[in-house]
């Protein structure tokens, strides 16, 4: 039977990854990670769980080192934040080329430099492009729950792709969240054995990873982005079973008090929660603000985040990220792309707030809805604010 | 860890008699005429047998043996990037050992064989490599040296030898082209105290052969360094790789050694040695060298070598 416990955010990740059976778990050390990490350290030693941890020297490395162990038909974890994920980026790139089902969790924290270990999404979003599915958390439940949904995804035969779970760096991954951690027999009935469709074994040898020269590199990519694309389905399925097994159903978008909503809050990540607050701040007020939370950011929901957004007169997106292209954060690029081709199409205006554990209160998203209508009420063309910020 | 000598108490060595036949690197690859890295690559896998899992690095052997949709290898073979064979193959032996100790596969004495250039080991790759020599893992991990980045056109390394011409050591008025001595690998994989570390030469293809055997059967972590001639980057004639593969262990400056459980052992004594420049006249990237910069490198070959007698316990014959 689940259990309810208070635990740390990031014990509760590594517990996900115990009961997931993990076999291989290759990780280098970095804060806000740390913890996870070192959880699973504990219970290998201590004979929880029977892995092979492997305290790599790099996180090149520990990326390299997962794709040998995925590829060898191991059940395959890691977690990384930040700089460690820009070490490993370029075998993050080759990973779901070679369709291996790595599950890895990220502390998002801001890139360097300045070099800060505080949490935003720059690593999130440095990585869009990589070709891993990926979640994003807004509480420990999810964090848990999206763990082990990564691993059903990842190593479904008809997705084997990699997938990573973002989650925030301190606010999520350091704080104390009560939490329902499922027992054995629950996930081992969500979650099956890995049975690789392929793998290293001398007796059926294959080679993986071979040249791609121009007459087959082309193909080898649209068969990547048709399979990213066709994991959505699995993904919409095993979060269904999973709500259907224990009674928390997830979906790519969420929308919080949006029916009637003539502006739209859209977030990633734990602020979504201070975000929610806000709208029913500003509901009790009787401004019609609604909230819109994308949890599934790759592949990119756009038929849900469409249907989320329809009907609203404005939109204010908030990133925690800087494009540092002049035109503000990569969440409100993409979300202004998915609108392009739709002949009512919201007023936008893109905040960036949050960068490096800078707090981002209910009064900023007040702020943020109060922003948006007004310089869509005084015909402004669509542009980015930092708040937030001294001058 | 076992003792690398307990481990290869029973070895049988190869014989030019007694030599496998089993070819688990095929022969229809794209290796340049003449190539002396797939010889010596080819000698290593006909030693080990097809019971092996084979990580390579990006290179010339990775280009030339799986352009899709053809392979070259008959068994398994992995290649992810550049620089991190040795950590790719540290996952894949993880991963056996988890899933054999798991009970979901069985254990069938598999070798992991991690393949490298000079530029994957001794450059990007070396922290990957000390990472995993450290670590333990019981791979085999074979450096294939042609001393110089010659898949993107003969650019220097750590490796280039001292005084070599490449295209970006270039000689010159300035410049006597490579600027520094060839970078000591095996000393440095002698370092991590791993049981089994070995030089060979495909033109001693028993030896290398019969090492490459040894590597795979002691328990831990083996390091193989393997001179690998290119007649491309090294602008000798296609039919005298072998030849220069012979002539750089008979004139000392690639002596043939192992160091079992850290303890050096000569393979092959030099008796008359050659004078170095035997070796260079084949190659013209070392056609520039002056009578002095030769004697300069006689010297230091003389002085090195000499060294290594002393760690073999063998008296300098003066």
């Amino acid at each position: 039977m689940a259990k309810r416990v208070g635990i740390e955010v990031s014990i509760a990740v590594s517990e996900a990854v115990k009961l997931a059976n993990v076999d291989v778990v290759a990780a280098y050390p970095i804060t806000p990670q740390t913890h996870i990490v070192e959880h699973l350290a504990e219970l290998v030693a201590d004979g929880h769980l029977d892995a092979e941890f492997i305290p790599v020297e790099s996180e090149h490395s520990a990326m390299s080192t997962c794709c040998g162990s995925s590829a060898a038909g191991a059940r395959t974890y890691t977690a990384t934040s930040s700089q460690g994920q820009a070490l490993m980026l370029e075998i993050c790139y080759i990973a779901p080329a070679l369709r291996l089902p790595i599950v890895m969790t990220v502390a998002n924290r801001s890139l360097s430099g300045p070099i800060s270990i505080w949490n935003d999404h720059s690593d999130m979003m440095m990585s869009r492009d990589t070709g891993w599915i990926q979640t994003v958390a807004e509480n420990g439940q999810e964090a848990f729950d999206l763990t082990l949904h990564a691993f059903r995804v990842a190593e479904d035969s008809r997705v084997l792709l990699p997938v990573i779970i973002n989650l925030d760096g301190f606010t999520l991954t350091h704080v104390i969240e009560p939490i329902e951690i499922l027992d054995q027999k629950e996930v081992d009935r969500y979650l099956p054995p890995y049975q690789p469709q392929m793998r290293l074994d001398p007796e059926d040898p294959v080679s993986i990873g071979p040249v791609g020269m121009p007459e087959v590199y082309t193909e080898a990519k649209k068969a990547q982005d048709e399979a990213i694309k066709g994991s959505k389905e699995v993904i919409l399925e095993a979060w269904q079973e999973f709500g259907d097994l224990f009674g928390r159903y997830y979906k790519p978008v969420e929308t919080y008090r949006t029916d009637g909503a003539e502006t739209l809050l859209v977030t990633m990540g734990s602020l979504s929660e201070t975000a929610m607050t806000a709208v029913d701040h500003m509901r009790a007020k009787g401004k019609d603000v609604g909230l819109v939370r994308i949890r599934l950011f790759r592949p990119f929901p756009f038929e849900e985040f469409l249907a989320a957004v329809e009907g609203a007169k404005q939109i204010a997106v908030m990133d925690r990220a800087l494009c540092l292209n002049g035109a503000g954060g990569p969440l409100a690029i993409e979300v202004k792309a998915a609108l392009y081709d739709e002949p009512e199409r919201p007023y936008i205006w893109n905040y960036v707030a949050g960068l490096a554990g800078r707090d981002v209160t209910i009064e900023n998203f007040v702020e943020m809805a109060d922003g948006v209508e007004a310089a869509a009420a005084d015909g402004l063309r669509g542009d980015y604010t930092m708040i937030n910020v001294r001058e | 860890m076992s003792r690398a000598a307990d481990d290869l108490k029973d070895f049988q060595r190869f014989t030019p008699k007694k030599l496998p036949v089993e070819e688990p690197l095929a022969p229809g690859h794209r290796a340049c005429q003449g190539c002396g890295e797939v010889l010596a690559l080819r000698q290593v896998m006909k030693a080990l047998g097809n019971n092996v899992i084979v990580v390579s690095a990006t290179g010339c052997m990775e280009i030339i043996s799986s352009a899709y949709p053809q392979s070259a290898w008959r068994v398994p073979w992995l290649h992810v990037a550049f620089e991190n064979a040795a950590a790719v193959a540290s996952g894949v032996e993880a991963a056996y050992k988890a899933m054999i100790r798991k009970g979901r596969i069985e254990d069938k004495n598999t070798t992991f064989l991690a393949i490298a250039g000079d530029g994957g080991t001794a450059d990007i790759g070396i922290q990957a490599l000390s990472g995993a020599l450290e670590r333990g893992h019981n791979f085999v991990y074979v450096c294939l040296d042609n001393e110089a980045y010659m898949n993107t056109g003969i650019q220097r390394s750590s490796s280039t030898p001292y005084g070599a011409g490449t295209t970006t050591s270039p000689p010159g008025k300035k410049s006597i082209g490579q600027q520094t001595w060839k970078k000591n690998m095996p000393a440095i994989a002698a370092a991590h105290d791993i049981p089994y570390v070995a030089t060979g030469s495909p033109a001693y293809y028993v030896d290398l052969m019969n090492k490459a055997k040894k590597a795979s059967l002691v328990k831990g972590p083996a390091y193989l360094h393997v001179f690998s001639p290119c007649p491309t980057g090294w602008r000798c004639a296609v039919e005298d790789a072998v030849q220069t593969g012979r002539l750089v262990v008979q004139t000392k400056i690639f002596p043939l050694y192992e160091v079992i459980d850290g303890k050096y052992r000569l393979s092959r004594k030099v008796k008359k040695p050659k004078p170095v420049t035997e070796y260079f006249k084949l190659q013209r990237r070392f056609r520039h060298l002056t009578e002095e910069d030769v004697a300069f490198i006689q010297e230091r070959v003389d002085r090195e070598y000499d060294r290594l007698l002393e760690l073999c316990g063998i008296a300098p014959e003066e």
